[in-house]
């Protein structure tokens, strides 16, 4: 920076670590309550430093059939859930907004553009908005309580289609003409110039679907109504219930830690690709 | 190896036609040159032989066939463009081998004539290496070489000397020329600048606003020129033109001094004279008032005005002059120096 | 924007688009086309018969007071929500702009709320401020402020509001520090040899210049605002005490699902949608904007 003063750093750094400390503060106690026994997790006031059970505790969530008292699926038949549920929104999510892509950009076909804004269209329909129509199709199709069900009805993505639409658009133009004077077709171009050159933004992209993937959770809370089906963020809500009559907030804590960390690790160990791809799909 | 065949070759895109009936035949081996300012439509037309560009009428032909319907790939032609356009993520020798792994050549061929190439062109060292760990002139090699190795019957390079600096450009020139001769193949070669375009082709087809303005040796361009666009394009520094009135037999300039001439034209005419063709003559019937001087060491150019008109008129003298501003220099020219052109129609008036 | 050269057309571009159309029809225009057409309708307690009434369900929000309340809480929630966390956010990023070692080591401390699914954020925060148990609470009570969330209105909210604002802080932090770190640094050094302290840079140049970004996070946060939170407002206070945290998407969720009112649901399902394409068209009217500059 242009100034050297020394108050001007420290003062710097002071409200970085205290804004680091206040975003961190609702994990570190969530932490702390996964680290002690059940007991001690009634008694006020609760512990502001972690305890000797964390283990203990993490076992006894992971393996066991979770809150005592609620009729929910084994916590690692959830996590399994879970990521099946990311995996299969991001990889559709990515599979058929590529290929959407690549005819619309590469293509000159009557409709193009009635598909283009078909697309978009999607944008502007969040599930929110439209649960209890999609409810009922989906119902119309058998298709609750199954990894079809979760996953399908959510991968239809504007933001995806568009961001590969930008990227295929800044690959210049004498990359197809080179391809095409080599005798590459149009399924052979794709797959041996567009998706390799595109593999940082599908990685940026996947992490991204990842996180949305595993956080949904109006979506599942509408269709999952067989326990063995449940997702871990879903889960979450019904301990809450429960403990209205147990409070065990160790196990509370230790199933809310299990559920964010999977996205949380994604996030730290690919910032750059998560950054990426959030300020891209953005645009 | 093929000749090429162009006949009445017209392109438009919706109600605008941006080419306008070109016609040409290529002979095998040769090397040609279509050159022109950015927009004429040079690019088009080399990319309506490859095959990237729809043909709107008229009929290319590749040796016998006729090529209008075939894809790029099926024309047996390489091309070479401008940005290069390497795989960004393919190895040297992965870029140089995809299309012959398209075409299902065994692989003891495609390594053959990766190697051949390679050779060549001598960019064996860095084959395993990405476009972009290359410098310019190795990039320009490997596009050189992808051509090459698909050993097809036409080159078309689309200005492909254009992105790199000027001393490396010179050396490039070369290299294509001494390749081109040592492999024989038919190549068609873009390019905007008209000292390329002299040094390279064997002919040279000069495009202005979708017209053929004319086809020729570079000889021919230069003594010849069918137009006063290939007179004004073709040369360096560019040829003098000064209004005149033609009356058969002489010819009248501004201001009064007549040059006799074997034209049997009258009327109001446009006098061409390359600056190196005037010879300096106290006798000299053109007078050069002089405003500056470029010193280029070898000669010396002296640019000014035709003596009380505003006419410009530049004449090339040898060696290291010095002149002051506003001296008046008397200049006659030969005969076959003088070039005439209809003021209106531009076209060359034979005589 | 548009490619100068065309693969040949024939089936292959539509066996291409196919899915993602599929999907579009079938899950997302049917679905929508289908809230429009039932927002028209009266049905029964018991869906024995329906009737096409117009717009008496859209007329009948605008008369419910509970709509309308909603509706008010709605907006307020989404300007607290906004200004909480994108006001925490831009002083984070005009100090980590500062740093110049160690700031990939505060952005990675910062961005990871932007992971944690909001009915977790929900449930730490509820966690937190749980009335008899919670951390805040205790402390609270030395102050002499009784905290329960469960009874009082205005604590449910302010703990929905602290609860959406906390997760959003990392998005709107990632967008605020990429903005400023994108200005020139050489702006800046002009600014400070004309004499601007720090402070006055901050707010003379950096401020200014990065109110594109400013006005797209607005938006953004909005939008997540208005659907995100739906997660939050479900695990920490359904809605509650007394319709107090009763925003307009879980009101939809509530009246169609629980309450079982298919008309009106469906009506407030296509006031939502409005809603969305207005923020929509918004977003990407500003988006043009910005390719410009």
């Amino acid at each position: 920076m242009v100034e050297n003063r020394r108050w001007l750093d420290i003062l710097t750094h002071a409200v970085l670590i205290l804004g680091i400390a206040i975003v961190a503060l609702p994990i570190w106690i969530t932490f702390v309550a996964a680290s002690h026994d059940a007991l001690r997790m009634t008694q006020t006031p609760l512990p502001l430093l972690p305890g000797g059970h964390f283990w203990r505790n993490f076992i006894d969530t992971l393996l066991g059939s979770g809150l005592s008292g609620t009729e929910i699926a084994p916590v690692w038949r959830m996590l399994l859930n879970s990521l099946v549920m990311a995996l299969m929104i991001a990889t559709g999510k990515i599979a058929i907004s590529i290929i959407s892509a690549f005819a619309i950009v590469y293509f000159r076909f009557p409709f193009r553009m009635g598909f283009f804004w078909m697309i978009f269209i999607t944008l502007m329909l969040p599930v929110e908005v439209r649960i209890l129509p999609t409810f009922e199709v989906v119902a119309d199709l058998g298709m609750l309580n199954s990894y079809w069900g979760l996953t399908v009805p959510l991968i239809a993505s504007a933001t995806a289609t568009f961001m590969f639409r930008q990227v295929f658009l800044t690959i210049p133009d004498e990359m197809l003409e080179s391809a095409r004077v080599d005798g590459a077709g149009p399924l052979r171009f794709f797959w041996d110039i567009l998706v390799p050159l595109s593999r940082t933004n599908i990685a940026a992209l996947f992490v991204i679907l990842f996180i949305y993937g595993w956080n949904q959770y109006l979506w599942p809370l509408l269709i999952t109504t067989d326990t063995s089906m449940t997702t871990i963020v879903i889960s979450i809500k019904q301990m809450l219930e429960a403990a209205e009559q147990t409070p065990e907030w160790n196990i509370i804590m230790m199933t809310a830690l299990l559920a964010m960390l999977p996205p949380i690790i994604v996030v730290i160990t690919m910032q750059r690709l998560f950054v990426k791809g959030l300020t891209e799909t953005e645009k | 190896m093929a000749s090429i065949t162009l006949e009445n070759l017209t392109k438009s895109y919706g109600e605008t036609e941006v080419l306008h009936h070109v016609d040409g035949h290529i002979e095998d081996g040769e090397f040609i040159v279509v050159v022109g300012p950015s927009g004429c439509g040079k690019s088009t037309l080399l990319r309506m032989i490859a095959g990237l560009e729809t043909i709107t009428s008229g009929v290319v032909r590749i040796g016998e066939r006729v090529v209008n319907n075939l894809e790029p790939a099926q024309r047996d032609i390489a091309m070479v463009f401008q940005n290069y356009a390497l795989y960004p993520h393919m190895s040297v020798r992965e870029n140089m081998a995809y299309g012959l792994k398209i075409r299902r050549l065994p692989k003891s061929e495609i390594d053959r004539r990766v190697r051949e190439a390679a050779e060549i062109l001598e960019i064996g060292d860095y084959l395993d290496r990405k476009p972009r760990q290359l410098s310019g002139g190795q990039r320009q090699r490997v596009a050189m070489g992808r051509a090459i190795v698909r050993d097809p019957q036409v080159f078309l390079f689309d200005e492909p000397l254009s992105n790199l600096d000027a001393k490396l450009r010179v050396q490039m020139r070369l290299e294509i020329r001494k390749l081109q001769r040592r492999l024989g193949v038919t190549s068609i070669f873009v390019t905007h600048d008209q000292v390329e375009a002299m040094t390279l082709g064997d002919r040279l087809m000069v495009l202005n606003a979708g017209y053929v303005e004319q086809f020729g040796t570079p000889i021919e361009l230069y003594s010849r020129p069918a137009s006063l666009f290939v007179a004004g394009f073709i040369g360096s520094p560019a040829m003098n033109f000064l209004p005149a009135q033609a009356e058969g037999g002489r010819l009248r300039l501004e201001g009064g001094a007549t040059l006799a001439c074997d034209t049997a034209s009258r009327g109001p005419v446009t006098l061409g004279i390359r600056p190196e063709h005037l010879v300096a003559d106290p006798d000299g019937p053109i007078v050069l008032r002089v405003d500056v001087l470029e010193q280029l060491g070898a000669n010396t150019l002296v640019h000014g005005t035709l003596a009380g008109t505003r006419t410009e008129l530049t004449a090339s003298l040898d060696g290291v002059r010095q002149i002051a501003t506003g001296d008046e220099i008397a200049f006659t020219a030969a005969g076959e120096a003088l070039h005439i052109f209809d003021r209106d129609s531009g076209k060359r008036l034979e005589g | 924007m548009i490619k100068r050269v065309h693969f040949p057309p024939g089936v292959l571009p539509y066996l291409l688009v196919a899915p993602q159309v599929a999907i579009t029809l079938v899950f997302f225009i049917w679905p929508a086309s289908q809230a429009i057409y039932q927002s028209f309708l009266l049905e029964d307690a018991f869906g024995l018969s329906t009737e096409f009434v117009w717009l008496e369900n859209f007329a009948a929000l605008i008369d419910d007071p509970i709509y309308l309340q909603s509706f008010g809480r709605t907006i307020f929630f989404s300007a607290a929500v906004a200004g909480l966390s994108m006001s925490f956010a831009l002083v984070l990023a005009a100090f980590a702009d500062r740093v110049v070692r160690g700031a990939t080591a505060y952005r990675t401390l910062l961005i990871w709320p932007y992971a944690v699914a909001p009915v977790l954020a929900g449930a730490l925060w509820v966690f937190m401020f749980n009335p008899t148990l919670g951390i805040f609470p205790y402390f609270l009570g030395f102050a002499g402020v009784k905290w329960n969330h469960y009874l009082s209105g205005n604590q449910a909210m302010l703990l929905v509001i602290m609860a959406a604002a906390w997760k959003q802080v990392a998005y709107n932090f990632l967008f605020y520090l990429a903005a400023m770190q994108s200005i020139p640094r050489s702006v800046i050094e002009a600014a400070a040899i004309d004499g601007a302290g720090p402070f006055r840079r901050f707010r003379d140049i950096i401020f200014p210049l990065i109110s594109p970004t400013t006005f797209f996070l607005l938006v953004i946060n909005a939008i997540y605002a208005f659907f995100d939170t739906f997660g939050i407002i479900h695990a920490v206070t359904q809605g509650g005490p007394a319709n107090a945290t009763t925003i307009l998407v879980y009101k939809v969720y509530n009246d169609g699902f629980v309450g079982l009112d298919l008309g009106g649901s469906a009506a407030q399902s296509v006031i939502l949608m409005i809603l969305v394409i207005g923020m929509t068209v918004v977003q990407f009217r500003y988006i043009e904007k910005r390719v410009e500059y």
